[in-house]
């Protein structure tokens, strides 16, 4: 157990590194990394200032004399990551990269729980009826609702109910964070695509567990039928979908950035776009970190969860 | 009887259509006709096809509706977006985009995991814990992410949305190759064309690669559906396909604003990449129950 939670540790410090290191080439691959970080009406002062700041002088990664091993840039650039310094951010003035990334955090958190729990209540009693109704209109219905959650562009579907709930019919407000029915398009279009996968697990998930013998044995013995589906069944098969909570962190994250820019919801996913769209790459990077950050570490506790859950992952 | 009749209807159709969603996975022809007349023809024909340039607009044809709407005409059946132009004529011309996207970018990150799933399969060791390890690394990646610093790096362009796509798909085929590689170097044959002298090259694409074949055909065609959503919401967010190419994802972002007064705009657009897309993932399961019955848990 311990050996497998600080594998899994390693490896993720693993795949933040990998993060960090794309952002540091493609600022520098793609040319002057100075041509990115700065605005194009700078001053040859403002470009001398921040090359120094960078240390953007110095070689990438081999440094020029061993006596110093860290008098190169992605020295530089690493020792300020470590520290949260990404840079001070070129649109929004005054304001550090770091900064502005915390201050728009919460509401992307705020609406990625909601997303979360509205996907898990919808989830779970679908995908357990679907595999205890198998091959009845429940259960087609339950496939065309999966299938749908797989095909349909969430970025679409957002605009397509703000369409309906906000322009045509006037119950919900069309965009920006205030009230709870702000957050209802918003977390239904983000946790929609979940619906649909996670009802799916729960939905296979199931199906073995009612094949096994305990199952059979718990209906010989007399068992009522919602006790045998909702207790015995259920609890073993939630274990399966849990490893799905790992992805749907990602899913989440990545799926606020598009979520967000339709409902002008003021999170980090709309501070992504904002920035991509000005070419604030100082605001870019510290995103990327922040979110591969929050997304590695909810990876690891997913699976230590999942390990404590589960003794057969733990003992091996 | 008439009133006993009429109330029963609804439900009916309901369970009649639903019914004929699940009978559609076991034969794909539904999905399969979606996808030539939505994907295939109109990417490969688009300029003969539509009845509109795409880039040009009309200014006296502004925000038309769609035909069966008041207001609408003939000439624009799906209407016109805020500089005038044929929405028909841009979705037709905008299948070319998602088609050529979806196929270079599973050709090139096919062509890469493959490679590597082989080469880490049949030499295994070192070499494969390395390779393994990177497809770990790339299946943890933010990919909208990822694609947001490529585009604030270096602008958006078909080549950004390609390497994207690529750097992150190449892994689920590396994976899929080397797990079957794996248990094929172990058969009789691969050791008799290694005693008859065969090079490793040799027997990993001569002897081996044609035994994965079947899960490559499936696993890439479950991958275009995906491709095919990616690449619309990268471009929705503006870092895909540059303006004023008329791609999906852009379509449907030039709708956004103008959801009060036009919803034809965003919903045609959204419905031909949710059209795609499904046809894409029903056709795959049929072809995965059907080619490989293996995968049916992937």
């Amino acid at each position: 157990m311990q050996r497998y939670i600080v594998v899994r540790f390693l490896q993720s410090i693993l795949a933040l590194w990998v993060m960090s290191l794309i952002v540091f080439c493609l600022a520098r691959v793609t040319g002057n990394p100075l041509d990115v970080l700065l605005p194009m009406e700078a001053g040859p002062e403002e470009y001398e200032r921040i090359a120094k700041h960078w240390g953007l002088d110095k070689p990438w990664f081999i440094p020029q004399d061993w006596s110093q091993p860290f008098d190169t840039q992605y020295a530089t650039f690493m020792g300020k990551a470590l520290r949260g310094d990404f840079g001070n951010s070129l649109k929004w003035q005054g304001y550090t990269a770091m900064n502005l990334v915390l201050q728009r955090l919460p509401a992307t958190l705020e609406l990625a729980g909601i997303a979360l729990a509205i996907s898990v209540v919808l989830a779970l009693p679908i995908g357990v009826l679907s595999a205890a109704l198998k091959d009845t209109a429940f259960d087609n219905g339950g496939k065309l609702i999966a299938l749908l959650g797989q095909s349909l562009p969430s970025f679409w579907l957002a605009i397509m109910l703000m369409w309906i709930f906000a322009v045509i019919l006037g119950w919900l407000p069309t965009s920006g964070r205030g009230g709870l029915t702000h957050m209802i398009l918003p977390a239904i279009s983000l946790g929609w695509f979940q619906v649909a996968a996670l009802m799916r697990l729960v939905r296979s998930a199931m199906l073995d567990v009612l094949d096994s013998e305990f199952v059979k044995l718990a209906r010989v013995k007399g068992l009522a039928e919602w006790k045998v589906v909702w207790k015995h069944c259920l609890r073993n098969a939630a274990i399966a979908p849990l490893t799905y909570f790992s992805i749907t962190a990602g899913v989440l994250l990545t799926g606020s950035v598009v979520i967000e820019s339709v409902f002008a919801w003021p999170g980090t996913g709309l501070l992504a776009v904002d920035a991509v769209r000005a070419r604030d790459f100082q605001v870019v990077q510290a995103i990327v970190i922040v979110f591969a950050a929050v997304f590695i570490l909810t990876n690891l506790l997913v699976d230590i969860l999942y390990a404590y859950l589960d003794p057969r992952i733990r003992y091996q | 009887m008439a009133k006993a009749l009429t109330q029963s209807l609804p439900r009916f159709t309901v369970v009649k259509v639903v019914r004929a969603v699940a009978q559609a996975r076991r034969f794909p022809g539904l999905s399969l006709s979606i996808l030539l007349f939505l994907l295939v023809i109109p990417g490969l024909f688009a300029p003969y096809i539509a009845p509109h340039d795409p880039l040009k607009g009309s200014l006296t044809a502004r925000l038309k509706p769609p035909v069966w709407v008041n207001g609408g005409s003939i000439s624009y059946p799906l209407g016109t977006d805020k500089v005038g132009r044929d929405i028909f004529s841009r979705i037709i011309h905008g299948s070319r985009v998602s088609l050529v996207v979806s196929l270079v970018a599973i050709v090139l990150s096919g062509a890469i995991g493959t490679t590597l799933g082989l080469i880490a399969g049949y030499f295994g060791g070192k070499l494969d814990a390395l390779i393994m390890r990177l497809v770990d690394i790339s299946l943890g990646l933010p990919v909208i992410l990822l694609a947001l610093v490529f585009v604030a790096a270096i602008g958006p362009s078909f080549g950004t949305v390609i390497t994207v796509t690529s750097v992150l798909l190449w892994s689920r085929y590396a994976r899929q190759v080397r797990g079957e590689t794996l248990s094929i170097r172990e058969r009789d044959f691969i050791a008799r064309a290694r005693v008859a002298g065969a090079s490793h090259l040799r027997i990993m694409f001569r002897y081996i690669l044609p035994n994965v074949v079947n899960s490559l055909i499936v696993l890439a065609t479950l991958q275009v559906g995906f491709v095919i959503l990616l690449e619309s919401s990268l471009s929705f967010l503006g870092a895909g396909i540059p303006r004023p190419t008329p791609a999906w994802g852009l379509m449907v972002a030039d709708g956004r604003e103008l959801i009060v007064v036009a919803w034809w705009v965003s919903m045609f657009p959204g419905l031909a990449i949710m059209l795609t897309v499904l046809s894409l993932n029903m056709f795959g399961d049929w072809l995965r129950d059907h080619l490989d019955p293996k995968l049916r848990n992937v």
